[in-house]
């Protein structure tokens, strides 16, 4: 036998019994600490890269065409998530950088994807955002694209505000953030007039996978009769009707109307850690006042968005707000021994994470472990201080810079009733044995969820009863005949 | 093969007609680099007339992805017992997890990882390199998932653009925990498509797995492996039956639901069995330079093909053999007969379109022409010549061929052909949904299947009808 087939080895089956081992020992304390240990490795991210947030900003104005410097490769992935998620077409179109790229960097794939996707797509803006390939070799997106207008490959005057979005540095949520700010910067620049308001409200939602959100947000301001302008609207973008013809751009912001939002009466964020710098620049160049609010969630934060609205629009809350804040509240009182003491987990971007654990709160529920996975110290001392805000917050814990993985080690060695966050996870719930409540982004395992709006008065009773209903839909699949009633 | 008769309305001039009318409403660079991947199709032609694996156009909306789709996605992913890295940023691992329905059996987390693992590289790692942080995440997943029988190291654009090595840190990986740590430098920027990344695959298998086991039982005559089927929604699990059921012993599959080390012993096999002859042929032909292993396609899509593909299969063997595959033909006759009286009358006639990756445009069409069903426009992601070679005499003169067609092109032709249902991806869907045309994902199946062998064919049949004849496209006309 040469020594070549002596290193041949054969074909192992792994014994039942180290099979049963493992399973048991990957649900023990001691694993849960050795999971905990790790550095280097990553097991199942509950978050994005920054190109997937700059091409929901870049999708929400009117007639825009989200255009991505880099790799193909990443543009297909983005729009598949997207598509998945809302169901919905999901256009974008990209430079297809490859080896020449790399080498000389992508100034001509540039060039060449400009001059297409205008002459093909008529779109009314370009926005560009890079994937890592350009970020890595230092391509001067600036210098490309006024190259590319002085060669009159695309308009001088088409808007082609541009974002830095390397995936090696923050989560989807800062891509969102970073496109949105230069999407505003570029549209607005001598736009500026003193003294000449246009009395609008502009609203931003920050990175928010649930378009019925967005139109929760509208629909408030309508009925306060505040005129408002929502920047980066994906609502009727991702969320369009089937009515026999295409369209490829369905709706979003109008570009004159994102323009003059630098004259708005007032600019709220719906998010702050989406929104950093964008909010950032706006505090600087926008008139009026600026504020960023929490994520509307539940009662008392959706009591707070009101109250600001009001205050800054020196209206009053309609009728129809404070019947609808009662009618949410008899829904909490009746249902409440259906969540009150129940522990949950939770996972997703900190603004997301900061609404629910507030509303889990108020019903009385414990957000017992709170789970983001890429976020700051910042961000942990405010959810902290939520929870320390309620006697239902003792015992919980927020952690960050985990992952799905960790969070498995959560559920199996400090077990809970249910996890809230995205479809990623349902691989935890499932071998925890406890429902998932899809809320956050994205949901690619259910139909719907990303029309019914989890913010205001009415996400309060719609997350209510999705909770509410799914404890008791078990109950009656699982219990034993003679505890099967009629009643619950 | 008799060539198909030709399609109602659809010529050679109609259909180059519909090109040129397309083509003219691009920048005149873009029309000379996309015209010679569109054409109306001649199918005794041989090459095919199309172009194809070539670059995409910037700006014109393509549907491909890139090497490591084609190499985490397509072939690594689907084998169960190893734990695959994504290496690089956050990104690729996430969207690629999960999304493509390559199912398989085992205690995910213990004995088979569909999960995401990756470096979740830093700005710090792009500046001093990710091969220390490679080596001990390899360590940790090790300790965590200690019963995984090697490990992937797929490596992201940022990769290979900064220079690390990851083929030393592999190399010494391996020889420390004595278990398979494979290099792959499928790095998204290189090759025009998911193409490369199989290949690229392909020859990591080849350095690294193929030949470096063996089976403990002694080899019989008729152990075969399945080359390029990756169990998208069980399709293996439809196919392997059929296969035994003739007497033929499945010692692996490469790569759904697989296992690395029958993977990697599969060199004893009496003849490869090639599914997706798109992203494995090099393997096989590899087997067969060094081992003498034949090969041979099949296709398991409709009783049609089905049948011609075990009798193709029985050629290969004995008479034992032989007389099985008729044996098997004539039991699921019936059922298949079933089928078709079911759902033909409802589908005969009907037209469909179909984009797809590097295989199914071509293996479908006759579980189409079962239901009655006539194709009139194919294409494909990323494939290549031999693939529209292969393509060309399954369908009708003056059908459309388009390669790597972009939204834009699509779009046109579906305008214009008015198919009744449109067969391709998930960022296609919606597009034509909205246009009120039936649409069924054709790479996950739609979240369906199998699709593959008998049981499967009875799954296409109802969805395809269930697309095409759904009450709900009555509805998307407004009487108001």
């Amino acid at each position: 036998m040469s020594a070549a087939e002596a290193a041949v080895k054969f074909v192992t089956e792994t014994p039942e019994k180290e099979i049963t081992r493992v399973k048991e020992w990957i649900n023990t304390e001691e694993y849960k600490e050795k999971n905990f240990e790790r550095t280097a490795l990553v097991v199942n991210p509950a978050h994005a890269c920054q190109p997937l947030g700059a091409q929901m900003v870049a999708t929400g104005f009117e007639g825009a065409l989200p255009f991505i410097h880099g790799s193909q490769g990443c543009a297909s992935y983005f729009r598949s998530t997207f598509s998945r998620h809302y169901r919905e077409p999901s256009a974008a179109t990209c430079d297809a950088m490859t080896e020449d790229g790399a080498v000389f960097g992508g100034q001509n794939n540039l060039f060449e994807g400009l001059e297409n996707a205008y002459a093909l797509y008529k779109p009314t803006m370009i926005p560009v955002f890079t994937t890592c390939m350009p970020e890595v070799i230092g391509d001067d997106l600036n210098a490309y694209i006024k190259n590319a207008k002085k060669k009159e490959l695309i308009p001088a005057d088409l808007p082609t505000p541009y974002a830095n979005t390397p995936s090696f540095n923050g989560t989807h949520i800062h891509g969102y953030d970073a496109m949105l700010r230069s999407i505003l910067q570029d549209l607005t620049t001598d736009k500026k007039i003193e003294d000449k308001g246009t009395g609008k409200l502009n609203i931003i939602p920050g990175f928010d996978g649930n378009v019925g959100n967005l139109r929760e947000y509208k629909r408030i301001c309508e009925l306060m009769g505040i005129p408002y302008t929502m920047l980066a609207d994906v609502s009727d973008v991702f969320d369009s009707g089937c009515d026999g013809e295409y369209k490829l751009y369905p709706g979003g912001t109008k570009i004159e109307d994102a323009a003059e939002s630098i004259n708005g009466k007032a600019t709220v964020s719906m998010m702050k850690y989406s929104t950093l710098n964008t909010m950032k620049f706006i505090n600087c160049e926008y008139s009026g006042a600026k504020e960023v609010l929490s994520m509307p969630f539940g009662v008392k934060k959706t009591d707070e968005m009101l109250l600001k609205l009001s205050e800054l629009f020196g209206k009053p809350i309609p009728e129809q707000l404070k019947k609808e804040r009662a009618l949410a509240v008899d829904a909490m009182t009746d249902a409440h021994q259906y969540l009150h003491g129940l522990k949950f987990a939770v996972v997703g971007d900190p603004d997301y994470l900061l609404g629910i654990v507030s509303f889990l709160l108020e019903m009385g529920a414990h957000p017992w472990h709170v789970l983001c996975s890429r976020a700051t110290k910042k961000f942990k001392k405010e959810m902290d201080a939520l929870l320390e805000s309620s006697p239902f917050g003792e015992g919980c814990t927020c952690y960050i810079n985990k992952d799905l993985w960790h969070m498995r080690s959560l559920l199996a060695t400090d077990p809970v009733a249910g996890i809230i966050g995205d479809t990623h996870a349902k691989f935890a719930a499932r071998d925890a044995k406890i429902p998932l409540f899809r809320i956050g982004f994205p949901i690619i395992d259910r139909v719907n969820l990303h029309r019914s709006p989890v913010v205001g008065y009415t996400g309060a009773i719609n997350m209510l009863s999705m909770i509410a209903n799914k404890f008791l839909d078990i109950k009656d699949e699982t219990c034993e005949d003679q505890w099967f009633e009629m009643m619950r | 093969m008799a060539e198909r008769k030709p399609i109602k309305g659809i010529t050679i001039e109609s259909t180059e007609k519909l090109i040129a009318e397309t083509l003219a409403e691009m920048p005149e660079k873009a029309q000379k680099k996309r015209a010679p991947h569109l054409g109306a199709n001649e199918p005794s032609a041989s090459p095919c007339a199309v172009k194809s694996n070539k670059k995409v156009v910037p700006g014109i909306m393509s549907q491909r992805g890139c090497a490591y789709a084609g190499a985490k996605g397509v072939v690594w992913g689907p084998i169960r017992d190893m734990i695959h890295i994504s290496h690089g940023p956050v990104g690729c691992g996430v969207y690629s997890w999960g999304t493509r329905r390559n199912l398989m059996q085992g205690i995910p987390g213990v004995t088979s990882f569909p999960m995401d693992f990756t470096s979740d590289f830093q700005e710090r790692d792009i500046v001093y390199g990710g091969d220390l942080k490679l080596e001990k995440l390899i360590r940790e997943a090790d300790e965590l998932f200690p019963l995984n029988k090697g490990m992937s190291v797929l490596s992201e654009c940022p990769v290979g653009l900064i220079g690390d090595d990851i083929n030393s840190t592999a190399r010494k990986m391996e020889k420390e925990l004595d278990k398979l740590v494979v290099p792959c430098n499928c790095e998204g920027f290189r090759g025009v498509s998911q193409s490369l990344g199989h290949h690229i695959s392909n020859d990591s298998i080849r350095d690294h797995i193929i030949g470096k086991f063996k089976f403990k039982e002694e080899a019989g005559p008729y152990d075969i492996a399945l080359i390029g089927d990756y169990n998208i929604g069980g399709d293996v699990w439809a196919a392997k039956p059929i296969l035994e059921e003739i007497g033929l012993t499945v010692k692996s599959v490469w790569t759904g639901d697989g296992e690395v080390e029958k993977i990697g012993a599969t060199h004893s096999v009496k003849l490869n069995l090639i599914h997706c002859y798109r992203s494995m042929n090099y393997m096989c032909k590899v087997m067969e330079e060094k081992w003498n292993i034949p090969w041979l396609e099949y296709n398991f899509f409709g009783p049609t093909k089905i049948e011609e593909s075990l009798r193709a299969i029985g050629e290969m063997f004995d008479d034992k053999i032989k007389k099985n595959v008729e044996k098997v033909i004539k039991k699921y006759k019936p059922e298949m007969k079933s089928v078709v009286d079911q759902y033909k009358p409802r589908l005969d006639g009907k037209t469909a379109m179909l984009f797809v990756g590097g295989l199914r445009p071509r293996h479908t069409i006759g579980a189409y022409e079962d239901l009655g069903i006539q194709i009139t426009g194919a294409g494909y992601e990323f494939a290549h010549q031999d693939d529209y070679d292969r393509t060309a005499p399954e369908m009708a003169k003056g059908t459309l061929i388009y390669d790597d067609v972009s939204e834009f092109e699509l779009e046109k032709f579906v305008e214009e052909l008015k198919p009744d249902l449109v067969g391709s991806g998930i960022k296609e869907k919606y597009v034509f949904q909205k246009a009120g045309i039936p649409f069924r994902q054709m790479h996950s199946w739609d979240y369906s299947g199998p699709y593959h062998g008998y049981e499967g064919f009875k799954i296409f049949a109802r969805d395809i009808d269930m697309a095409i004849n759904s009450p709900t496209w009555d509805l998307v006309k407004s009487p108001f």
